[in-house]
């Protein structure tokens, strides 16, 4: 991992991705000044739920959306805050990006972007998340089958957890850094149902090398592996916007092959390393410790490209 | 949740012309500060939502010295509390009014 220490400039392009604020992100992500929110916070359109609780609320709940240009091309983008109650989605923060998605098929933006940051669904409101995650899956097909690529950045200190990660594997494209871990259930949850001897969630190394960027990347759920910093996820979101593969049937049927393809070549393994391996890494054991430059050469040098099936 | 609300007096507006500002997150041991332009020059209206009860003494304290250090006229702000200890409170008060202070 790369360790470097946090960037005190006050550009925000070279901040790190990971401890930037949700607004902190979509500003340095687009171009300047050009974010325009929908439902911003003086609307003070909160959860209704949370107060039964004793909870405070957000202004927010935790969902930024609105409207604004990457390189100068209409984008509609929201941004979990992955601090407010783990970036979870309730009825408020989960309305507001089908509320954008649909927006979306009216205003055919060049791409939509989340960027997740997220342990999936808030348990104070349980129903209307599961459903909003329901009605999210839905309207990101309806999306992309117009044509409109749906592009997920994943690289928050919550990362992209339960029906968040059923989310993800509905974008078009993903962008992950090493701090972005991708999955459903996360490493406490697989541990109390299952145990330590399954998943050991204090194994931070285990934890990362299982769900993290790079492990990611090698396998094919993510479509590019990135710094932690907003410029690079600025980049890289720009660049898969015209990669994005189209949403029809020979698409999902080829998507399906490489995942029960995956799961024949992978399915007996034990660790991520032996995946690595089998993938015809010469140093499994070094992936982890290796900066992006390094890796992109790795990834090069495969002998076969990461199959682009979540 | 305890609802708390403080109105003062103040000798003038603050300075810029940012209509709104928000900064911090709700999150335990920190908050969020909403700021807005809209009430009259000389004064200003402080309204917090604290997830912690039985601490309207020290809310008081401490938006009474960020008003009387700032001078924040014409501010409505609205706080959203997730147990911030005072120092971090006057920090987001300070934050938000050098948000708003951009022209």
């Amino acid at each position: 991992m790369d360790l470097k220490p946090v960037s005190l400039s006050a550009d925000p392009q070279v901040q790190s991705w990971y401890e930037a604020s949700a607004r902190a992100r979509l500003a340095g992500l687009l171009d300047a000044g050009s974010f325009a929110e929908f439902i911003g916070p003086e609307q003070r359109v909160m959860s209704p739920h949370l107060p039964l609780f004793d909870l405070p609320r957000a202004f927010d709940d935790g969902m930024v959306v609105g409207r604004g240009a990457l390189d100068g091309r209409p984008i509609l983008a929201a941004a979990q805050e992955g601090r407010f109650m783990g970036g979870a989605f309730g009825e408020i923060h989960g309305a507001k990006l089908v509320g954008l998605l649909r927006a979306a098929l009216a205003e055919t933006p060049a791409a939509v972007l989340i960027l997740f940051d997220t342990g999936g669904v808030r348990l104070q409101e349980a129903n209307a998340g599961e459903t909003a995650i329901a009605e999210i899956m839905r309207a990101i097909a309806q999306v992309r089958a117009a044509g409109i690529p749906v592009i997920g950045l994943i690289g928050g200190r919550a990362g992209c957890y339960g029906g968040g990660g059923l989310i993800a594997g509905t974008c078009a494209r993903l962008v992950v850094s090493e701090g972005g871990r991708i999955s459903v259930s996360g490493p406490e949850v697989i541990e109390t149902n299952r145990g330590a001897e399954e998943f050991d969630s204090r194994d931070r190394a285990l934890v990362w090398r299982t769900m993290g960027g790079k492990h990611r990347r090698l396998l094919g759920g993510a479509d590019a592996f990135v710094d932690d910093t907003i410029a690079a996820f600025r980049a890289a979101a720009l660049a898969q916007i015209d990669r994005a593969p189209a949403f029809d049937l020979a698409t999902l049927e080829a998507e399906q092959a490489r995942l029960e393809a995956r799961l024949d070549r992978f399915g007996d393994t034990r660790d991520a390393t032996e995946i690595w391996g089998r993938l015809g890494i010469n140093d499994p054991a070094a992936v982890p410790g290796l900066t992006t430059r390094d890796f992109d050469a790795v990834l090069a040098g495969l002998p076969e490209a990461p199959h682009d099936a979540r | 949740m305890e609802k708390l609300s403080f109105r003062h007096k103040t000798t003038r507006p603050l300075a810029g012309t940012q209509a709104q500002a928000i900064t911090g997150v709700v999150a335990s041991g920190n908050l969020e500060v909403l700021l807005e332009r809209n009430l009259a020059a000389d004064t200003c209206v402080v309204e917090i939502d604290t997830a912690i009860n039985g601490y309207g003494d020290v809310w008081e304290a401490v938006v009474a010295d960020f008003v009387a250090r700032r001078q924040p006229g014409g501010l409505r702000i609205t706080i959203n509390d997730g147990g911030a200890r005072p120092d971090t409170v006057a920090l987001r008060l300070l934050q938000g009014a050098r948000l708003m202070e951009a022209v």
